[in-house]
């Protein structure tokens, strides 16, 4: 982009390239279902067995399950649309967020660590999130929702990258 | 002492321990004396509190002595390496190269031996891994450490001198959020001894007592003067022991050392290849006196949760501004005016009325809560209620307004600047090159105002300095030409329409 900065063009940040995995969705929805799950369970069993509190027992886990179920279904699919990350040749960029909506930059000249986690659940999709951490206690940059392959290329274009740069990067 | 052979840190830390220790317990043992008393007689709780403490101080000289004597360090050509620990041998071992502090401090007991304590830091956020403690080693020793550390052969010339204490800075020092705190702790602190030995009841009874005669709002005003008095004596007193002898000093080397304290003695000395840029902090009371203090923004500082992190970064204590900028001035090596002192942008209309809507909404919640209570409970409320109100909301929008025009940002051709802030209104003037990312942040609301919340990523200080409440558009420009090429692929030029929600202000 070229802007003369005599007179600014108005400008604003593009939504980085990539979508996650489509599989981030049942993750995600897997997530909701494990946090909604142990208390309507609960309720549920605890409903079934002392007969003079079932109606009280009983309601919270119809409300729960009624609030979760939406939820489950729907949030999903709205942080497939929001979650985007990109990395180019010199900057890994992600977007997150609705309602606090946050943009995150950080050149590979100045990366210190590249991490590929996979949590249990994520393992069960085939997914992985890679964070990359600079020399800044604030700036770290976290990508969710990666198909485990693309998220191990990534980490290694970035590691590669990392290890070609000099200095400590501060 | 440099070579490589192996040191011991100074015998007498065992001393010094002994003195330690034997004060902590001459303080406890007042008390356990006063309580053992009242059961036996005098003389068997002398005995027995006397047996105690002497216990404790000879286990204590013991483990110090065996500390002493498992801790070695040694600086060879490349590394700084120690070895310590009394039960679990740790071993720890420093790059020369990433050593970017060297402190010295002196407490007073360390002082009378002519002892003093120093900690090798490195340019690493963590905590203590990154560093090294030798405790007590002799001034000589420290200085020699110092001097071996930081100076390494760079043609900087030394500058001398950059500032040093002017008595009538003391000034400022009531004028700080710690009165307050001070006087309040004072009375807590009365009554908190007293309940150790029992005595709650008789100082508060004591004290209705002496007020009963007293209508109520005299004895609040009272109570508050007499809170306001020892608040102020004691920001006083905290000022001298912590600024005393205070001086700024530019080494061969490239190293600023700050010194200063009256009983205990701190020399931090920060490598200005770790600087990466200046903060000039205005709290309300100084700002309103005109003062200003200076704050180093440098990698590889104490872990941020450390009570002192603020007191170990500060280059200048709160002193006029016209001292504040030449000093920050002096500290970039700027030659007339630091960069913090430009005309900085203002942001968009929007995020005044944003800061008026937060400010009367915070005062309304107190007013509420009254207000309710009022109607059910007493009038009296009520009439509290509308007083509050009265204060509060001019108060809160005048904060408000003041908050709005302290927003600005700029950039100079090293630096990119910044400032918000009311009770604690905050400049930072942040290098250019230690820009190592961008966080752009927004609300929905400030999605509707048009405005976005940048943070600069830095190694250094905070880890983020952040523009609040920008221009969209303004602030992504201002991003993108401090860091040349870094935003620029991700920016895409929308419709050169110009709304309402965005102007540009300049």
């Amino acid at each position: 982009m070229t802007t003369s900065h005599s007179e600014p063009a108005e400008v604003r940040l593009r939504p980085p390239r990539n979508e996650v995995d489509p599989r981030a969705v049942a993750w995600w929805r897997a997530g909701i279902a494990l946090t909604f799950a142990p208390p309507v369970v609960v309720l549920m069993v605890l409903g079934l067995l002392i007969e003079p509190a079932r109606f009280w027992l009983l309601m919270p886990a119809v409300v729960l399950a009624v609030a979760g179920l939406p939820l489950a279904l729907l949030l999903p699919r709205w942080w497939f649309r929001l979650h985007r990350w990109e990395v180019t040749d010199t900057a890994v960029y992600t977007r997150s967020g609705y309602f606090w909506q946050a943009w995150r930059l950080a050149p590979l000249s100045r990366i210190q660590t590249v991490d590929t986690q996979r949590g249990p659940l994520e393992q069960h999709f085939g997914l992985a999130t890679v964070t990359v951490t600079t020399a800044s206690a604030k700036g770290a940059v976290k990508i969710e929702g990666l198909d485990q392959q693309t998220a191990a290329d990534v980490a290694e274009r970035l590691t590669e990258t990392t290890q070609a740069t000099a200095g400590d990067a501060t | 002492m440099t070579g490589s052979e192996w040191a011991a840190l100074d015998r007498r830390t065992v001393a010094v321990t002994a003195l330690l220790v034997a004060g902590g317990c001459a303080g406890a043992a007042v008390l356990a004396t006063y309580w053992i008393m009242r059961v036996t007689s005098f003389a068997n709780a002398l005995l027995w509190v006397l047996s105690a403490a002497v216990l404790v101080v000879a286990v204590s000289c013991v483990v110090d002595h065996m500390r002493w004597r498992r801790t070695r360090y040694r600086i060879t050509p490349e590394r700084v390496e120690l070895h310590t620990g009394v039960f679990i041998s740790r071993r720890r071992s420093l790059h020369r190269n990433c050593v970017r502090t060297v402190d010295v401090t002196a407490d007073p007991l360390l002082r009378v031996f002519g002892l003093v304590q120093v900690q090798v830091g490195t340019g690493e956020q963590a905590g203590s891994e990154g560093s090294v403690r030798l405790r007590p080693v002799t001034r000589q020793v420290a200085e020699e450490l110092r001097r071996t550390l930081l100076d390494r052969a760079t043609d900087v010339t030394a500058d001398g001198c950059l500032a040093r204490l002017d008595p009538a800075w003391i000034r400022y020092a009531p004028l700080s959020f710690l009165t307050p705190l001070l006087g309040g702790g004072a009375f807590g602190v009365v009554l908190n001894v007293a309940d150790w030995f029992g005595m709650q009841d008789g100082i508060i009874g004591w004290a209705i007592a002496l007020f009963r005669d007293v209508p109520l709002v005299a004895t609040v005003v009272v109570l508050a003067a007499v809170a306001l008095v020892i608040g102020v004596v004691g920001s006083l007193g905290l000022f001298v022991e912590m600024w005393w002898s205070y001086r700024l000093d530019r080494e061969p080397g490239g190293t600023l050392r700050v010194r200063r304290g009256l009983l205990t003695t701190r020399s931090i000395s920060l490598e200005e290849r770790r600087l990466r840029g200046v903060e000039i902090v205005e709290p309300l009371g100084a700002r309103l006196a005109g003062a200003a203090r200076v704050d180093a923004v440098a990698t590889g500082m104490v872990a941020p949760s450390e009570k002192d992190k603020t007191d170990h970064r500060t280059l200048l204590p709160a002193a006029p501004r016209a001292v504040a900028d030449r000093v920050a001035a002096d500290v970039l090596r700027e030659p007339d005016a630091p960069p913090t002192s430009i005309r900085l942008t203002a942001h968009p209309a929007t995020a005044r009325s944003r800061r008026v809507r937060w400010a009367v909404g915070t005062a309304a919640v107190p007013v509420a809560v009254l207000a309710v209570l009022g109607l059910l409970l007493t009038e009296v409320l009520l009439h509290v209620a509308w007083i509050a109100a009265l204060v509060l909301v001019p108060a809160a929008v005048l904060l408000a307004l003041d908050a709005y025009r302290s927003l600005g940002h700029g950039l100079t051709p090293e630096y990119l600047v910044a400032r918000s802030g009311t009770t604690r209104r905050a400049t930072v003037a942040l290098q250019r090159g230690g820009i190592i990312g961008w966080t752009a942040k927004q609300s929905i609301f400030q999605r509707n105002a048009g405005l976005l919340t940048l943070s600069a990523t830095t190694a250094a200080g905070a880890g983020a300095y952040s523009i609040l409440d920008v221009g969209v558009s303004d602030g992504l420009l201002v991003a993108e030409r401090a860091v040349p090429d870094l935003l620029t692929p991700f920016l895409q030029v929308t419709q050169p329409h110009v709304d309402e929600a965005t102007p540009v202000r300049r």
